[in-house]
């Protein structure tokens, strides 16, 4: 019974081929736009998810305060107010795991005739684990480089392919500064940052040799800012606030006044990012999902359509003895294939369009199973819920008003 | 189901039939009473507005009666819903229409095995009960056409061999001959007569022409709801007179 149903149904869709065919592409549209948006939604998550993992676990940064010179204020990070002695003392925190006081800034590197422009970071060996970065070739920076300000250079994959391309790089010396020196180790590729820097675009040099010999700053043991590690996630907010004690009695501010120094959790910033591209996302599906309503929609007009144009078929199928659920099954059925069909051949366009999207655009796109198994889910709903009023209006004629019909 | 022991294929008592509409209530059928037999052939007839279009509808369990008792072939049809009224349609009642009424996309084959669809027959069964039928009706080559690649006469054929397709106790024939010219339509008339006489199908034919309704053996006339004669097929001048 349902198999000769069935047939009808198709048979019905075959007569009319372009009409079908036209009420099929709304929902062809709708579900390669529902499939393409959550690819391109889950991709993007899952950039953020890596650029998230890459920075590094429980991780707060330190930045010393602004500070104001004939009233101009610089922003924050500016000011001299954070001493590798800071750094120290919080390493003593029960709740802080490893810690990593950095002096950051843009110089020129010259190997041969290639030079290029990248951020030199003054680092102790601390800063691997905590940023949980490992030199794939040559060593890290050790305690001794930081004690004797050797020039030692760590360089960024980045910075290595800008320089020396497919030449080993462990042992040959570049100019910073005009200062030659000795690359001592080449850093695993991290990717990109949460934020969309390129992390890898970097040069690390011992941090007393950076204050030394690169930066010069005035005042010898300052440093921009500091990377704390917490010991666990669940310690985090016992960190945050024995980091914030520590440093106010370190600087004797009294209760009240507002430090000089300002502490970030990352991972909440991390927590925000990845939020906003879930919203993101999610904002792109429902904007899809309207473009499938549409498609419904389509498929209700058109079944209303037919249910007029072929009154006196329903008639006549009534009195040879289609009972009201044969005629309710001849136009759900009808409407459901129509949207699944549409909905085959829009998942289809869907992946396409992405893996194309992946392939020709920076974007990342990722298909993921729940998506497509939700939209087979949806485009069958949609057709039972559109073709429902229809079918019903079909079936719920009168066989001789039905027969009666011109 | 069960058919009538007594071999009364319609039993009709006090019916009553009438059309609510904004001006009041308009009885079009007042007090109708008729037994016909299995094996009969009968021609309702009347002008129009005389009401036998909608006894028809009510024979045909298309339409039920506002009062009054109709059973056919031993089922009581006052108190049914539409599901059992299509089923009753679907096994004891055989339509055939002025239009023909086939369905333009299906092939004839197709067509015929329609009632046998809604009766739940396994699909090796429909197509081939509806061959056979076609055969019987003299279209056994044609069964892959479309209604469409055949004559009126041929269409009639068809509709004929659909009626006939769930062995129902009763063909109704609406103004069968009402489209085709007159060769055609006597020899769709002898195809009735034909399987009246040698099938024993029981055939109610409405007609308002005398030249078509002297096939059948009996004639009941509707004048204004009311039955103005019941008994053998009159000729014209009978009428007149």
């Amino acid at each position: 019974m349902i198999g000769a149903i069935l047939r009808e149904a198709w048979k019905s869709m075959g007569a009319n081929k372009l009409r079908t065919f036209l009420t099929m592409l709304g929902m062809v549209i709708g579900v390669g736009a529902v499939i393409l948006m959550l690819a391109i939604g889950q991709g993007a998550q899952y950039v953020v998810k890596q650029a998230i993992a890459s920075m590094g676990s429980n991780l707060f940064i330190v930045l010393s305060s602004f500070s104001t010179t004939s009233g101009v204020r610089s922003g924050t990070g500016q000011a001299p107010t954070l001493t590798i002695n800071d750094a120290r003392a919080l390493l003593e925190l029960n709740t802080v795991a490893e810690v990593a006081p950095m002096q950051p800034g843009s110089r020129q590197i010259v190997y041969g005739a290639a030079n290029w422009n990248t951020q030199v970071y003054g680092v102790t060996p601390g800063y691997f684990t905590v940023r949980e970065w490992a030199v794939v070739d040559g060593d890290p920076i050790s305690e001794t480089d930081v004690r004797n300000a050797t020039r030692v250079a760590i360089l960024g994959q980045t910075v290595l392919d800008r320089l020396f391309g497919d030449e080993p790089a462990v042992g040959k010396t570049i100019r910073l500064e005009n200062i030659p020196f000795t690359v001592a180790g080449v850093l695993d590729r991290k990717g990109q940052s949460f934020d969309g820097r390129d992390q890898d675009d970097t040069v690390l040099i011992p941090l007393t040799t950076a204050q030394r010999k690169v930066f010069g700053s005035q005042f010898p043991n300052s440093v921009r800012m500091i990377m704390v590690q917490a010991v666990s996630e669940s310690a985090m907010a016992q960190a945050e606030e024995d980091i914030n004690r520590l440093l106010r009695e370190r600087r004797r501010t009294p209760e009240g006044q507002e430090p000089d120094f300002t502490v970030r959790n990352l991972s909440a910033v991390a927590d925000v990012q990845a939020q906003t591209t879930k919203v993101m996302s999610l904002l792109l599906g429902a904007v899809a999902c309207v473009s499938l309503v549409v498609g419904g929609i389509g498929i209700m007009n058109i079944m209303l359509v037919s249910v007029t144009e072929r009154t006196r078929e329903i008639g006549i199928r009534m009195a040879i003895g289609a009972r009201r659920r044969d005629i309710l099954a001849q136009f759900l059925l009808e409407a459901i294939i129509v949207s699944v069909l549409g909905c085959v051949i829009g998942v289809a366009l869907g992946v396409g369009g992405a893996l194309l999207a992946s392939r020709l655009t920076s974007i990342y796109t990722e298909v993921t199973a729940w998506s497509v198994l939700l939209s087979f889910a949806v485009a069958t709903l949609i057709g039972v819920f559109f073709g429902f009023y229809p079918a019903r209006k079909a079936a719920w004629l009168k066989p001789i008003e039905a027969l009666r019909y011109q | 189901m069960a058919t009538s022991p007594d071999g009364v294929v319609v039993g009709i008592e006090h019916l009553y039939k009438q059309y609510e509409t904004a001006a009041g209530p308009v009885p079009v059928l007042k007090d109708v009473n008729l037994e016909i037999r299995r094996g009969e052939f009968v021609a309702i007839m009347g002008p129009s507005g005389s009401g036998k279009s909608t006894f028809m509808n009510i024979l045909g369990c298309l339409d039920t009666p506002t009062r009054g008792r109709y059973v056919l072939d031993g089922h009581d049809t006052s108190a049914l819903g539409s599901d059992d009224l299509a089923r009753l349609r679907n096994r004891f009642i055989g339509f055939v229409f002025q239009g023909f009424n086939l369905l333009p996309r299906a092939s004839l084959l197709e067509n015929v095995a329609l009632p046998l669809i809604y009766a739940g027959t396994p699909r090796r069964e429909r197509s081939e009960r509806a061959r056979e039928l076609l055969e019987r009706v003299g279209l056994s080559r044609h069964v892959e056409h479309h209604p469409s690649q055949i004559s009126g006469g041929q269409q009639q054929r068809v509709a004929i061999a659909r009626a006939l397709a769930n062995r129902p106790s009763l063909l109704l024939a609406d103004e069968p001959t009402g489209n085709l010219d007159t060769a055609t339509s006597h020899e769709i008339m002898g195809l009735f007569t034909r399987l009246n006489a040698e099938a024993g199908i029981t055939v109610v034919l409405v007609t308002h022409e005398h030249d078509v309704a002297r096939f059948a053996q009996r004639e009941v006339t509707f004048v204004d709801g009311i039955v103005t004669h019941d008994g053998p097929v009159r000729a014209v001048d009978e009428i007149a007179r």
